[in-house]
Order: structure tokens, then sequence, then C-alpha cells
């Protein structure tokens, strides 16, 4: 599946697009963290949770379960609100 | 707590530590600035009147700290966030020409059920471990955790013997909220005498001891005050801002605290609050401390208003600092070069630091984003650096293989 990458984490990846595998959600943010060491950490806590102002789209649709199953053809884009200041 | 054996068998066996060795050929000074939008590294010449800058490193990252090993004099440890993604630590063993993500930061074990999942917010400090244990590391945490890390800072465990010990919420209050930013575990200080031989400070949770490498640790808060109406007995309420060891008597402990000035002798556990003897109209409330490298009795203070709503300005917007050379008896203002009025910025925990220079040089990194820094202990300040974002924390370290 393909992978929108936000500007904030192009430093893991050095595109804006990448691929991806796996049959859920976080099966797929493992497979990109074995291609990108680090990534998956900056985007999920030592506990599972999806951080604060992160978030994660399947084909559009918000998702907040790291065990959303993926089905062929579904894209993800991956999202910050980019707080701070 | 009564002296133990262990304590009175690392005094006995004590020599005075030794000045440290100046820097061979090629040795540099190097100050380490970490600010809340990156991080600079200025390179001195052996006069420290000039300096050269690298950086910006990380441009845009929260920077808490930024710590060479000494062991190495080139390694390079920064720990960084930005707002929106998760704590991480890089790496540099070329002085910042080249950095790399630690493999494992700090992180908290999963929760099991039942218990209260913590989340590492973000490193707050970084000490080097013993010399004597190369690639020995230590982290802390916001809400506090204690670190370790045995290759250099690619991967970190969780010091176990803290961060679960029985007493843990007793003396934080609970993982996460607390103060502004979070809870701070900081000033990690290893005995240079002997690397089983730790203490911490905690914003939330005082001062502890540790004989066995972090494994058990004890409470060390007897004379410190807490505020007013509330009970010193609980430890949660005690803040610690800054606890400094003396690189020359290890046995002296120095303490900036939210409630003053502390010195404390081991063997004894009794803090003695030595900001009273600071002038009254200053006070004695403010955050970083640091001891001088050869003279157990000198230390300085940044002061800050610490009265009403807590400005955490300069008192009356006129910035100094404040010496002591007989353990904090006697106090005196340090203000030549800085501005004289109308300067509301203040240092931050981290954020003062001395080198090991003869006479010592001092350096200031101020909530303005500046640097001052003197080459007479404090004397006279000059403006070494200003436009910055504003200051976290200030290192000031001998680095070889600067190129």
């Amino acid at each position: 599946m393909k992978v929108l990458i936000p500007s904030p984490l192009r430093s893991y990846t050095g595109a804006s697009e990448v691929e991806a595998s796996g049959s859920t959600l976080s099966q797929a943010l493992d497979d990109l963290d074995r291609r990108y060491p680090g990534l998956r950490f900056r985007m999920i806590d030592e506990q599972g949770r999806i951080r604060p102002h992160v978030r994660v789209f399947v084909d559009g649709e918000q998702v907040f379960d790291l065990a959303r199953p993926l089905r062929a053809g579904e894209d993800v884009q991956i999202v910050q609100a980019l707080s701070g200041g | 707590m009564p002296p133990t054996a262990r304590t009175a068998r690392a005094r006995s066996t004590s020599s005075p530590a030794k000045p440290r060795r100046r820097p061979p050929a090629g040795g540099r000074l190097a100050l380490l600035v970490a600010t809340r939008k990156g991080a600079w590294i200025y390179l001195g010449d052996p006069s420290r009147r000039r300096w050269e800058v690298r950086g910006p490193h990380f441009l845009g990252q929260i920077i808490h700290h930024l710590v060479l090993d000494p062991r190495d004099r080139r390694t390079l440890l920064a720990a960084t966030r930005t707002g929106h993604l998760g704590p991480t630590l890089f790496r540099s063993t070329d002085l910042g020409r080249t950095w790399a993500e630690a493999k494992r930061p700090p992180a908290f074990p999963k929760a099991r059920e039942g218990e209260p999942a913590r989340v590492v917010d973000h490193t707050f400090w970084l000490t080097p471990g013993h010399a004597s244990e190369p690639g020995a590391w230590y982290a802390g945490t916001s809400p506090q955790g204690l670190f370790r890390s045995a290759d250099g800072g690619d991967t970190w465990e969780p010091v176990a013997g803290f961060n679960d010990h029985p007493r843990y919420a007793e003396w934080t209050g609970g993982a996460q909220g607390g103060t502004p930013n979070g809870p701070k575990l900081h000033s990690i200080l290893v005995d240079p005498r002997d690397p089983a031989h730790l203490y911490l400070g905690m914003s939330s949770g005082g001062v502890h001891e540790s004989l066995d490498r972090g494994e058990s640790w004890t409470p060390v808060v007897a004379g410190m005050e807490v505020v007013e109406g509330f009970d010193p007995a609980n430890l949660s309420f005690h803040d610690p801002h800054c606890v400094r060891y003396s690189p020359a008597r290890p046995d002296r402990l120095y303490q900036q605290n939210h409630c003053g000035i502390y010195r404390l002798d081991r063997p004894s556990t009794e803090w003695v609050r030595i900001g009273r003897n600071m002038p009254r109209r200053v006070g004695d409330i403010g955050f970083p401390l640091v001891v001088h490298p050869r003279d157990p009795d000198t230390a300085w203070v940044f002061p800050m208003d610490g009265t009403t709503v807590w400005p955490r300005t300069s008192p009356d917007g006129k910035p100094a600092a404040y010496v002591t050379r007989n353990a904090g008896r006697t106090w005196r203002r340090l203000d030549g070069g800085l501005p004289e009025r109308q300067a509301w910025w203040t240092v931050k925990r981290q954020a003062m630091a001395a080198d090991a220079g003869e006479p010592v040089g001092l350096y200031l990194g101020t909530t303005a984003g500046e640097v001052w820094a003197s080459r007479d202990e404090g004397g006279r300040w000059a403006c070494l650096a200003r436009h910055l974002p504003e200051i976290y924390a200030v290192e000031a370290a001998e680095a070889d293989g600067v190129r």
C-alpha cells in the first residue's frame, strides 16, 4: 500500500510517499519502522497509543485503532497537527 | 538517614579529586547550547575571547539537553522532541558533524492490566556515567523516570529500582501531570569515587540517593523546606531545581530549590538553607547552581523573582549572578557587564555552566536567547551570542578532534 508521509517524518523516509505492507494498521507501521527505523516511536508511544498530535487516515477516514484491518487497495495517510510554536 | 557502611567506606578510601587535566593540542572549549528550537555549538579559542559558531543542529526541534562525553571528548548526546512527534535521542561521534538516532530511546515498559500507563514525554536530563564505565549514560525524563544506557546512548533500559519503586507514586505524586511542562527527573549525579553511588533530584519528589547503582533508593530531604502550609513529610511537595556536587569534594552537595538554596555535607543528611544569607530584596529563589571545579567553598547561583505569581524574571529587571566563597555564609553580587535595568530574562536550571579554566569561565543561557560569558569567575560578563531561541541548557566541555 501507499503511505503518505507528513513533512516532520520525511527525515526518516526521504520521500513524501512510501510503500508498506501489512494486514493491519499496526503491522503496516511495523513494516514502515523496519524500512525507516525510529519512525514508529515518533508516532506511537510505548503504550501503543497514537501520540496526541498525530492523525492516521485510511482512505480518507480517520482511524484510532491500530488493530484496524487493511484491505487490498487501501492507502494510509499520516497527518500531523503542527502544534508547538 | 544514618550514614551507611558504603558511604563510610567511600569516604575513607577517597582522595581529593584531581584537577581536570588541560586539553592536549587540538582540544577546544565547546559551549553546547540547547534551545527550544534547536542546538548550537560555540567553539572557543584558548583565550576564550573568540568563538566560532556551529549550527543550528536540529533546527525547530526542542532540545532539552546537549551533553559531551568527557571520557572520549567527542561523543555528543542530544535529547530532542517536537511539539507533535515523540521524544528521542540523537548521537554524534564526531562532535556534531553527523548524527544518528538512538535505536531505543528512553521509554517506559508496556503497562500490565491495571497499572498506570507511563509515557515518556521528553528526556530532560543527560548524565555521562562513571569514568570507569565507558559508554554508560543516565537519562532523566518527564514524567519522572530514570534510564540507563550501556552502549553510549544507543539503547536505553529503565532503571527499575527507581521507576518501579514501591514508593514511586508517593514520592512523585503520580506519573503524569504536576509542574508546568511535566514533572522532571534531573540532577543525576554519579560519585566520581564510586560508580554505584548515585543521587538524583526531582521537581515533585525531592532528592534521592542510591548506593547500589540504582537498585535501591533513600530520600535525602531533611532540612529542605516546602511551600508554606504543605507537609514536608510528603515527598511530592519537595521541589529541588538543581543539585550539584563539588568536583573537588564530592561529599559536598549544593542545591537550588523552589524554596531556597541549600548545602549538604555528607555523611550528614541534613540540608542547611544557606540562601538565608542572600540579600533579602533578592531572595534565594532560582533554578541553576554551579560549583567551582576546584574549590568546594565556591558556588554560583542566578536568582529570579519568585514572589507573588512567580514572574520567573530577573528580580526588579536587574539580572545578576551571586557567588559564595565560603560555602554559603556570605554572598556577593556579580553583575558587571550585565544589563543594569529593564532586562526581564532569567536562566533555567541547565543553562548555567562553568569551564575548568584558571580562572574559571562561567556561561549563562537566557530565556531571551542570549549567551553571556565571564572569563573571571563572574566578575565581568560579556554577551557572546544573542537572538537565539529560548535557551534550555548550556554545557561547557573540552572537545577533541575539532575540524
